[in-house]
């Protein structure tokens, strides 16, 4: 076979990668397919993978440069150490340190996004075609700023930094310098000019802007960022294929720009929040501000034997899990509750709000992994109307979503989504203190006289409720 | 503009509308999923890198390439592996016979 043909079936193999990225997408619409879109999409990579192998093998070398055996173990070694990384902390990670695991893969995508343009620029003799010149800057600049940005979420998620947002002095005048330095490089080097050194300090000013775009933002807004970075990413990737004039680089990162910017809005409008607001950082005090006890009417304590007496006699319980039990890995303490409850005849139903836990969906990942029967979750505006026939609404760890104040104006929580949980006949919150939640306003369904605090971390509270029960 | 650069401006344009298209279907139950899986798409970085190894003479580009197929490889297989992990937990499960009443109200 001529190198013709063989270019030929490995752009068409490309094709199929890229066609099976797509319809592996699709896939992940219902969880009865997502499994297996995700497979798909698997197979894909791995025929984009094999056929550039042969494409490479296959090619003519130019320049009698022959058959570059270093280039070949740097492949070999490379694939060795990432695969058997990725392999390894995939495997073993916990689902509750799920997202910063994502936020590093995110990183080093990036990164090695990035590191295409520079080896690129490193190659060149005479500035290149504007078209190309333009995606390599683009693609060195988005590349560096996802893979610094990326390693700040993955660190805030892991505890390694702070999550609190952390303000630089003069920050927004540092960011805005380093912007500025990045668009003065940028455009000088569009202008035709070929220079390392102002390569560098573009790749510099790029890598700080990163720390100090994420730093300042709170934790809890952490998955909009890395969502929104995935769709850097993405962009990223999209440009490395202009520079090495490859379409499935493009198409691949097309699609995730594309996918990470519609979802970074789906999640920030989830929270009733901008995504430009988020990025500019200084709202509230992210997660577990806990400030002094609220005003305006007084919350009423209750112990868990009281709970256990509710639940056990109800006929409807509906569970809201939120931050606090993700936090408190209480997921198996909620499941053990509501298997007690069912083996009891009580009705068990999981009210999942859009953004409960770290990332929308990311509940149903933790109780799934509990296995909490998938049946028993339900989405909001499933599950609102439900509320009006609840014998009693067991609140663990959730706040805002809460807050009846949502549905007036002129609250911070204004026009948020929010789970009726006011309308059940009984309320039970189970949450360590009247802290305040990521919005930083009092919640008015904890002073509702129908809620009962049962004040307890959210793991020690189920257990305690789950003892009460057995004993009753 | 040449005509490689203009239908490479195609195929990007198509691709994203299609990312928009995809994605907006996808219930908020898959989106960390979702995010997850797309995050393993974007390690097609990979093809790159490895383009960009083969051509590598010099130490520079020898390490930077090295760097880059590992970080990439690293985006796939990690990505892939943990976004089956968190959709194998949605699958089946022998669901609990519910009760057929609530015992009283």
């Amino acid at each position: 076979m001529d190198f013709e043909t063989i270019s030929i079936l490995v752009r068409l193999a490309w094709l199929v990668g890229a066609s099976a990225f797509v319809l592996g997408l699709m896939r992940m619409n219902s969880p009865a397919t997502a499994r297996n879109g995700n497979l798909l999409s698997a197979a894909g990579m791995v025929i984009a993978i094999v056929a550039t192998a042969i494409f490479l093998l296959a090619r003519p070398t130019e320049e009698g440069t022959g058959f570059n055996g270093t280039g070949w173990a740097i492949i070999v070694v490379g694939i060795v150490l990432g695969g058997g990384a990725g392999l390894y902390s995939a495997r073993t990670v916990k689902m509750t340190a799920m997202p910063q695991l994502v936020s590093l893969f995110n990183a080093v995508g990036g990164g090695a996004a990035a590191l295409i343009a520079i080896d690129d620029y490193l190659g060149l003799t005479a500035a290149p075609s504007p078209q190309v010149n333009v995606a390599t800057v683009l693609d060195i600049v988005i590349g560096s700023v996802t893979f610094s940005g990326s390693l700040i979420a993955s660190g805030k998620l892991q505890g390694l930094i702070a999550g609190k947002p952390i303000l630089i002095p003069g920050g927004q005048l540092v960011t805005l310098a380093l912007a500025a330095v990045t668009v003065i490089g940028a455009v000088f080097l569009w202008a035709g000019n070929l220079s390392l050194p102002v390569m560098l300090i573009i790749l510099a000013a790029a890598l700080i802007f990163g720390v100090t775009m994420v730093l300042p933002i709170g934790g809890a807004d952490m998955p909009v960022v890395i969502s929104l970075l995935n769709s850097f990413t993405g962009t990223a990737v999209a440009m490395a294929g202009f520079v090495l004039g490859n379409d499935v680089l493009i198409i691949a990162g097309a699609l995730v720009g594309a996918s990470g910017a519609i979802l970074t809005k789906l999640m920030a409008d989830a929270m009733n929040r901008s995504v430009l607001n988020i990025m500019l950082g200084g709202f509230g005090g992210g997660e577990g501000t806990v400030t002094e006890a609220g005003g305006g009417g007084s919350a009423r304590a209750i112990g868990a034997d009281d709970v256990a007496i509710q639940l056990a006699y109800a006929s409807h319980v509906i569970i809201v899990p939120g931050y606090g039990l993700a936090v408190a890995q209480a997921q198996h303490a909620v499941r053990e509750l509501a298997e007690l409850l069912e083996e009891r005849g009580v009705d068990v139903k999981y009210a999942i709000h859009p953004v409960a836990g770290r990332m929308p969906g990311h509940m149903n990942v933790l109780l799934a992994e509990a296995n909490v029967p998938y049946p028993q979750l339900k989405e909001m505006d499933e599950i609102n109307p439900e509320f009006d026939r609840a014998d009693v609404a067991l609140v663990v760890g959730a706040n805002d979503v809460t807050n009846p104040a949502a549905r007036r104006p002129g609250s911070p929580v204004s026009g948020m989504p929010i789970l009726d949980v006011d309308h059940a006949k009984s309320i039970v919150v189970i949450k360590r203190s009247m802290g305040r939640g990521y919005a930083g306003i009092d919640n008015e369904l904890y002073t509702n006289p129908k809620t009962g605090m049962l004040f307890a971390d959210a793991k020690d509270g189920l257990a305690a409720l789950t003892a009460a029960v057995k004993a009753l | 503009m040449s005509p490689e650069l203009l239908s490479a401006l195609t195929v990007f344009v198509l691709a994203i509308l299609v990312g928009f298209a995809v994605i907006s279907k996808v219930p908020a139950t898959l989106h960390t999923p979702l995010m997850s899986g797309a995050n393993s798409i974007h390690g097609i970085v990979l093809v790159g890198s490895m383009f960009i190894a083969v051509e590598a003479h010099d130490l520079a580009s020898q390490v930077l390439s090295l760097i880059a197929v590992a970080f990439a490889t690293l985006n796939v297989v990690g990505g892939y592996v943990v976004t089956d992990r968190m959709l194998q937990m949605f699958r089946k499960k022998p669901v609990t016979p519910k009760p057929t009443e609530p015992a009283e109200g």
